[in-house]
């Protein structure tokens, strides 16, 4: 079992398998409707990302991934967690609506480079806040 | 140090100035906060993106916001939404999504004409008569919008996406933080451009490869492009800057001698005097259109323009290059879409009639990959824009060719895709 502190970006607990992306996502126009990267050039074009830690180094792609990410948390299809190396806004944003309107709190943490690079693809991951520290504890 | 309000701010969070103005105060302090921005920013106008349908949740926030009596406290410029306004009839109600797509669009579109925002219907506000000055704060949500008026106008605008967008709106605030502050916009990594030839870099399929190149190098960071003409039009900054923030999440990049925080590579560099620099040679440029390029069929269904909106200039190249030429093929659709007031002035021009006539279908209000428009059964599409051709693929289910307007217009013509795998020398 290891532990990482991380910095919360929003609020909410969870735990699930990590999805570790070799590329980021754009939610929109990459996550389709079902959960799954739709993106044909990623690299993990098909997976999905419904109840999983997604795990990626940034956001990416055009702004309206807030609304896709809002949609797919009010549809209880999003990922259970994100965990970036860099706060993205728009990926806040769409956790921020989705509390406001469905108290859906879906938990987005930063971690270092350092940090980043332990959490490997496929374990069990949880997190829970504690003020502004993020508690990562992989099993 | 932490997010520091003024008083009247504190007052608009605790809901002094009415329920919407406070939960829109909530979005942006706790982004600011997310940010590390150490106060809010006065803007001077907010172009909002969150006026496409994508779901219910999208109607729910917007119509929330109405319900609590919301109103945009600046100018407020919207992006397009899911359905043509103006040629109802041209988008799809042929099954039970395409028929939620549609009502839900209308709703939302009239969600945010109840909160005061202008009924511009532009992803290319940037084209439109009021441009903000270098230098201005403004809040604008997508991401072509925002590269555009960062890299192009000189003027500062962070990240925004839907719903922070209309929050800001409401509110008149932004964090300060990102892209508004001097120390964000400097260039981080160099694309020497210098080996391309003056027949490619004339070229206007050129650009949205350059920006797809520039998105895939540079992901969040800003480019620095060097060696390209410093007379290139600002419909080839605009495909540059749509498909770096296709293909990375580029928000601001400099083309030396042409932008204006740009004068020279020192002054678009700054501090990052180190930066890493990239060389652009033909061969890449090939390789990464054929990349973007995914049909393996010849024939050809359709061509779609606009991506973002065609402005006055490109409907008037593409007049030179369709009339007086051979017809449209049977079965070949072919699409320009634009913003309203450009349609306008083309119209004005004696351009409209003629290329309708031809064959040319206009899509107002709304775009060709966000709703449904194309025809069942479309399976190849030419365009000009990286951005289409990026995002057509997962979208829609459609292959494509990113091709010049000369390739795609031939290839209306005879019905068959025709492009020059190895154009750029």
């Amino acid at each position: 079992m290891t532990t990482i502190t991380g910095w919360r970006v929003t609020s909410g607990e969870a735990e699930g398998a990590v999805l570790k992306l070799d590329a980021p996502v754009s939610f929109w126009g990459g996550i389709g409707p079902e959960g799954d990267i739709i993106d044909v050039h990623h690299p993990q074009h098909g997976a999905v990302v419904t109840g999983h830690i997604l795990v990626m180094r940034s956001g990416r792609g055009s702004s309206s991934g807030t609304y896709v990410l809002a949609e797919l948390l009010r549809l209880g299809i999003a990922p259970a967690g994100i965990i970036l190396t860099e706060p993205d806004g728009i990926i806040a944003t769409g956790a921020l609506v989705a509390a406001e309107l469905y108290d859906a709190r879906m938990p987005i943490v930063t971690v270092s480079d350092e940090d980043y690079a332990r959490i490997e693809d496929g374990v069990t991951v949880s997190i829970e806040m504690n003020g502004d520290n993020a508690l990562l504890t992989i099993n | 140090m932490p997010l520091t309000l003024t008083p009247e701010e504190e007052a608009m969070l605790a809901g002094e100035h009415g329920p919407a103005i406070a939960l829109s105060m909530r979005i942006i302090t706790e982004l600011g906060r997310i940010r590390g921005a150490e106060e809010l920013v006065d803007i001077e106008s907010v172009h909002i993106d969150g006026c496409i349908f994508y779901g219910q949740a999208g109607l729910d926030f917007a119509q929330k916001l109405v319900a609590l009596g919301g109103q945009v406290k600046v100018p407020t410029t919207v992006n397009v939404g899911s359905v043509d306004l103006i040629h109802p009839t041209l988008i799809l109600q042929n099954n039970d999504r395409e028929k939620w797509v549609y009502q839900g669009g209308r709703d939302l579109m009239q969600a945010y004409v109840d909160l005061g925002c202008r009924q511009t219907w532009t992803c290319a506000p940037y084209q439109m008569d009021s441009r903000p000055d270098v230098g201005a704060n403004i809040a604008w949500a997508e991401s072509n919008a925002i590269v555009f008026a960062n890299s192009v106008l000189g003027a500062r605008t962070d990240r925004y996406g839907d719903f922070v967008d209309i929050a800001a709106a409401i509110t008149g605030k932004a964090p300060r933080g990102g892209l508004h502050l001097d120390a964000e916009r400097h260039g981080d990594v160099v694309l020497d451009c210098t080996s391309l030839s003056p027949e490619s870099l004339a070229l206007d399929v050129t650009y949205p490869v350059l920006g797809y190149l520039a998105g895939a190098i540079a992901g969040t960071t800003n480019p620095v492009l060097v060696g390209i003409p410093s007379d290139v039009s600002e419909d080839s900054l605009k495909a540059v800057g749509a498909a770096a923030a296709s293909s990375g999440g580029v928000a601001l990049f400099h083309v030396v001698g042409r932008t204006p925080e740009a004068p020279t590579l020192d002054a678009a560099l700054g501090p990052h005097i180190n930066a890493p620099v990239h060389h652009i040679t033909p061969q890449r440029l090939n390789a990464a259109r054929q990349e973007l390029s995914t049909a393996r069929e010849d024939k050809l269904d359709a061509v779609s323009l606009g991506t973002p909106h065609a402005s006055v200039d490109e409907i008037g190249e593409a007049y030179d290059a369709i009339i007086g030429g051979p017809a449209l093929s049977d079965g070949v659709a072919f699409y320009i879409s634009t913003g309203r007031s450009v349609f306008a002035e083309a119209d004005r021009r004696g351009w409209v009639k003629p290329l309708e006539e031809w064959g040319v279908t206009f899509v107002l209000d709304t775009c060709t990959y966000v709703t449904s428009i194309l025809r069942p059964g479309t399976r190849t599409v030419m365009t000009n824009s990286g951005k289409w051709a990026h995002y057509a693929p997962g979208n829609m289910g459609v292959d494509v060719v990113l091709a010049t307007l000369g390739e795609c217009v031939e290839s209306a013509t005879t019905g068959r895709v025709t492009w020059n795998r190895e154009l750029f020398t």
